[in-house]
Formats: C-alpha cells, structure tokens, sequence
C-alpha cells in the first residue's frame, strides 16, 4: 500500500495549499499519473478517502488525469508514444529502448476550493 | 501487504482487476466536475509532484552523499532474493579494502544488521512497522547515525518488495535490482516498473540455476527487454561466481576522493 503514503504526502501539499488561499472547502482535486508511475489509481483513492477524512478536502472528488508514456529512441532519435506494456520497441528501427520522456508523472494538478 | 500495487497502471494487462473493482469508482474519472461548489470556486493550477516531500529529502541526501564523495546503492528485490547474503559476502571481501556501511530495512527485527555486523563496517537497522518500502527520510536519519568517516560505499538494502520500492527516491547513486534464479526467468515481464529504474540487475543465486531448470540466457533476455538500460551481472554470493564482476562495477562507480 505505498498509495497510502504518497496519498498522505498530496494531502498535506493540498491541505497546504488551501490554507495559503484561505479556503475553508476543497471540491475538487485533480492528479496527473503517468501510465508508468506504478501507483494504483484505484488505491490512490481509497487511500484519499481515508486520509481526507475530518480535513477540508473531506468529500471532495478526486479525478485522474492520465499521461501516456513516450519513449526516445537512442538509436534513431524517434520519439514514439508506448501503446502499452513495458517493453518499448522503437517503431521505426525494432530498436528496444530506455529512454522514458514522459510516462512517470505523479503530480498534484489542480485544486477547487472555496 | 500491498500486492499487485503497480500492474493496473500501464492498463492492457490491469483490465480485469479494474473491472471488477472499479466501476461506481471509475466513472469519477471521466465524469465532468462534481454537482457545482457554492460560488465562487477558487481553482489553482499546479504541478507538484505528490511525493514532494520524499523527493526533496532524497535531493538532500543526494547532496550529503556527494559531499561525502560517496557512493549510495539502493538494493531492491523480493523477500529473499539473497541481498542479505550477497552484502555479507561484499562486506568480506571488497569491504576490506574499501570502507562500507549499511543500512537495512525490513518490517520488522533487527536479524538482518546482526548478520550483517562486521568491525569493519557500521551497519543500522530500520525497522519500518508495517511501511512496504524505504524513504529518504529513514535513510537520512539511519545514515545519520552511523559513523560514516572514511565510508567510501553506503549500500541501502530496502524492504523486501518489488513493487513499491520503485517510487521511492532514497537519492542513491544507482538502482540495484535483485532476481533470484529460485523466482523464475519471469520477474522482470511481471514486476516491470522496478526493473524499469535499475541501473544494475544482478542474478542471484546462479549456483543453483541447473538444479531448478532456471534458464539463464532466457530470464537475461527478459532483462534485457525491460530494462536495456541496466547492467546485467550473473552472482552467486555462495559460489562466488561473478562477484569480481560485482566488485569492478563498484570500484569504477566509486566517486573520486
């Protein structure tokens, strides 16, 4: 469950952020995940419900936004978006490539508050 | 514990647990903004990433480790892939010319310091109750307390898991992922994400290959698919075999003094 402590870690970004704007209410919250950030979009809000609770943000709508990965390819300098899976090959030379340019996000993306 | 925590995200191969689970969940993805918040609604804009907190202690740590003209190793793998055994032998051997220390996770007991005890190399226990994984900050208070003068090698044996580690930024020079032969040619097509962020994989237990019919040019193959980036060193730390390979690869990542 590291959902949990990443949800935790947004909660107090958020929480923050409310303060700093004097919100009493937060409506909604929006994440940015990669395709490879290796969370569990539906863990992450389980774990919000547990951690928001009793906080401004209790009740809010929590939506993801997702990012699809892309790839750069060593070889032949191709940048190419990765359809699925973790083995990226180069569409245009087979090459198998590494470079992940995009794809990892795990970012806090926007908050409604009043 | 959190099993299977990473695989839903990359979707072809997450569908069937997503359906079953998410239905009333899902539909907040894509539906349009909740029944509207009493005026006027105030939105910002950000982008700031969710583990900020971990990845500026991890920054930090980063910086006291080169500060310190040391090299930091997080060492990933499944519950008893042989990180243990494999550091005991390292300490025994490469550590005697080269000053190391450890630190080492698990949930719970201190077993693995007390193996791990040498004169030679301060070692630390974290003990991380029921957490899955390392953070930076455990690793900057556990550091902390070791005498670290003269360390040339801090080596981080994380919390037996191949799953959430891999998020976690503990500001290491480089990634060791772990795959024991005991675990099958499989693990790198199953737990990508981590393999993913190696810099190093090591075969473990490679002594033992021919016995369980582990095929090591197949499971090398599917390293190499997931993870071309990473170098790819067979060991066995009770053979010996491939540990000069081990050492060479640390000698030549060893900052300059």
């Amino acid at each position: 469950m590291h959902e949990l402590g990443i949800m935790e870690s947004a909660m107090s970004t958020v929480l923050a952020q409310a303060r700093e704007h004097g919100a009493r209410q937060v409506h909604r919250i929006v994440l940015r995940i990669g395709a490879l950030a290796g969370v569990e979009p539906q863990a992450l809000r389980f774990a919000f419900e547990i951690v928001s609770r009793g906080t401004p943000a209790d009740g809010a709508e929590l939506a993801v936004e997702n990012v699809p990965a892309r790839v750069h390819c060593a070889d032949c300098a191709a940048d190419f978006d990765v359809a699925g899976g973790f083995v990226f090959t180069c569409p245009r030379c087979r090459a198998l490539c590494a470079d992940l340019r995009q794809g990892r996000e795990l970012e806090l993306a926007r908050i409604e508050m009043t | 514990m959190c099993v299977e925590c990473g695989c839903g995200t990359a979707v072809p191969f997450g569908i069937k647990v997503l359906s079953v689970l998410a239905p009333g969940l899902l539909r907040a993805t894509s539906a349009p903004a909740a029944p509207a918040p009493e005026p006027p609604a105030k939105a910002v804009d950000l982008r700031i990433p969710l583990l900020a907190k971990n990845d500026r202690q991890a920054a930090q740590n980063r910086a006291e480790f080169a500060r310190r003209r040391m090299l930091a190793l997080n060492l990933v793998s499944s519950p008893g892939a042989g990180k243990t055994t494999l550091l005991g032998r390292t300490l025994d051997e490469f550590g005697l010319t080269t000053r190391c220390a450890v630190v080492v996770g698990d949930l719970e007991t201190d077993n693995d310091a007390r193996r791990l005890a040498r004169s030679h190399a301060p070692v630390a226990q974290i003990t991380t109750g029921t957490a899955c994984h390392l953070d930076a900050e455990m690793v900057a208070k556990s550091a902390g307390a070791l005498d670290l003068a003269g360390v040339r090698v801090l080596f981080i044996e994380n919390v037996g898991n191949l799953v959430c580690p891999a998020e976690f930024d503990l500001g290491e020079t480089l990634r060791v992922v772990l795959l024991s032969t005991t675990e099958g040619e499989e693990k790198p097509l199953k737990y990508p994400p981590i393999f993913k962020t190696a810099h190093i994989v090591l075969m473990t237990k490679v002594d033992v290959a021919d016995a369980l019919g582990f095929d090591r040019k197949l499971a090398a193959e599917n390293v190499r698919r997931i993870a071309p980036q990473a170098k790819l060193i067979e060991v066995s730390a009770r053979s010996g075999e491939g540990l000069a390979d081990w050492y060479e690869v640390l000698r030549a990542a060893l900052p300059p003094a």
